[in-house]
């Protein structure tokens, strides 16, 4: 049944990554494709994952998909609220979170994630927005799924800025710190997730290795969108297809957010 | 003892130019009315705290009244960039922006700080980042029991700052509700402090743990119906979304930006009407 489904590479990216998600697990989400997946996951596979935002919004339901981090509809949904300190400090910092998920601008090798600038600090030739929460969702959540579209431009050998802690700048960056530290550091990037394929770090070395390349995917189309010569695993797997109700689910939730957005719209400039 | 002030009274008295001015609000109740009331007086040189510079931020840098910028997450949520502070910090239009960047623990621990008369905040952050390296206000701290190195960065104490929320009574007492962010503590860690209100009523009705403001711990109050707008207000007003998708482009260009703000702002009195 599944093989009859037209899957977009976006729709493939977003099914595979909220697989990744277990049941009542405790995932920080961050805004954008993260929060379609961990949404997902939680409509699908998963109802009992905790999906919290740095707003202090905590075990929230949304019915349709924020467009900030701050919607009204993260807050109505969750289970209660908390002032900011109190998110990044308790439930963060605390380590009440499993998974960490994010998106980025730029993410290399070691998994470091530029959401800074490209270019130099003091003259960028773009400046991004910068780190948000994503530096101490990185260090202090269990571990993190970091989930991006496969580019040369977004997959670089090294970042121009290391906003947020992949494994360093050569893959040794959490080992060997203060055991206080350690205790408190979670894994790091345990996978990516891109439209093409899923990449994890190499036991030894933490470089991103690909694992598994999603259904009609060539090694050739991941090598041209990959900054630097990307090695795949000794066995690389082909990541399983979506199913009709997960496709159902997804393309309704989309939807959904589309038209309550677009409704919003609406009210807000007949009435202005 | 808190004062009830018309917006313009408030923003006078107590925003100089040169002052160091936090308007807070995560997404949710973003002062907007008492910004575009900073913006009509033309204030200068001010010294801009917000860990979301928002909208509202991309308006007074455009318009020139800030010098410093001190952030932790600089975008237009869910649609892009804020255009015109990209320009300042990229091309120095329209005056020179300086940037002090931090992430979002270590700005909310920074206000927490300030709120508690702490000289600085302790938190375990910036592991590996290169923040440090541009911000020379991040530092580290050794643990006197564990030995372990930890992040510090100074607190917050702005000489204003300026916040919405739902509802004062008429002593002044003032709830928050909803997604609360970092308010209570930019106020309490201020040495003045604005907070506008959709209404006044007569009873509060606030639970025994709701965010509540005492009249005693704010300056001054301004009664600002859609004060938070294009942000929302928890039970008065949604989000206006299609407005930020559509500041995308009204703040790209130099020029378009000018005109929006001259009809939009300038023109305007605090209330928002056209004058």
């Amino acid at each position: 049944m599944s093989t009859a489904l037209d899957v977009t590479p976006s729709e493939m990216m977003t099914v595979t990554a909220s697989r990744a998600l277990n049941n009542r697990t405790t995932c920080f989400v961050g805004i954008g494709l993260p929060s379609e997946a961990a949404n997902l996951a939680r409509l699908t596979h998963a109802p009992e994952t905790v999906l919290i935002y740095e707003s202090g919004t905590l075990q929230t339901r949304p019915v349709v998909l924020p467009l900030s981090i701050g919607d009204g509809e993260l807050c109505e949904t969750a289970l209660t609220t908390v002032a900011v300190p109190e998110m990044f400090r308790y439930w963060l910092q605390g380590g009440r979170v499993d998974v960490g998920f994010l998106g980025t601008a730029q993410i290399d090798k070691y998994a470091n994630l530029n959401t800074t600038l490209i270019g130099d600090y003091r003259a960028p030739k773009v400046r991004l927005p910068g780190g948000g929460g994503a530096p101490e969702i990185a260090t202090n959540s269990k571990e993190v799924f970091v989930m991006v579209k496969h580019s040369r431009r977004t997959f670089v050998e090294a970042v121009d800025f290391v906003t947020t802690l992949g494994f360093g700048r050569d893959g040794t960056a959490r080992d060997n710190v203060h055991p206080e530290t350690a205790r408190h550091l979670g894994k790091g990037p345990t996978r990516v997730i891109t439209d093409l394929c899923v990449m994890r770090p190499d036991p030894e070395t933490k470089e991103l290795i690909v694992t598994e390349l999603h259904p009609g995917v060539t090694r050739e189309a991941v090598v041209e969108a990959t900054g630097w010569p990307v090695r795949f695993a000794d066995s690389v797997g082909t990541t399983p297809a979506p199913s009709a109700k997960e496709i159902e689910v997804l393309r309704a939730l989309k939807e959904r957010t589309e038209r309550h957005h677009a409704g919003e719209a609406t009210e807000q400039e007949g009435a202005s | 003892m808190a004062e009830f002030l018309s917006l313009k009274e408030a923003v006078s008295r107590f925003v100089n130019d040169g002052a160091t001015v936090a308007m807070e609000g995560f997404t949710h109740l973003i002062p907007f009315a008492a910004g575009h009331e900073v913006i009509r007086q033309q204030k200068r040189d001010l010294t801009l705290i917000r860990m979301t510079p928002d909208l509202i931020y991309d308006q007074l840098i455009g318009m020139g009244c800030a010098s410093k910028l001190i952030f932790s997450w600089g975008g237009n949520p869910g649609v892009g960039s804020l255009h015109r502070l990209r320009d300042a910090v990229e091309k120095h239009y329209p005056v020179p922006l300086t940037i002090v960047e931090h992430s979002h623990a270590a700005m909310a621990c920074a206000y927490e700080a300030g709120a508690a008369g702490l000289p600085f905040a302790v938190l375990r952050g910036f592991i590996g980042s290169d923040l440090p390296k541009v911000n020379d206000q991040i530092k580290s701290i050794t643990c006197p029991f564990t030995g372990e190195e930890l992040a510090a960065v100074p607190s917050i104490r702005p000489d204003v700052s300026i916040v919405h929320a739902q509802k004062a009574d008429r002593h002044g007492n003032v709830l928050i509700e909803g997604i609360v962010g970092v308010q209570k503590e930019a106020v309490l860690a201020a040495t003045h402090s604005i907070v506008t209100v959709e209404e006044v009523v007569d009873e509060l009705d606030a639970g025994p743990n709701a965010c509540v403001l005492p009249e005693w711990a704010i300056s001054t109050i301004s009664v600002v119906p859609m004060g938070a707008a294009p942000s929302y207000t928890h039970g008065y007003y949604p989000r206006d979304n299609t407005f930020y998708k559509r500041w995308d482009a009204i703040a790209r260009d130099r020029d378009t930006f000018a005109d929006w703000m001259t009809q939009h702002v300038l023109n305007t009195d605090a209330q928002g009407a056209s004058q």
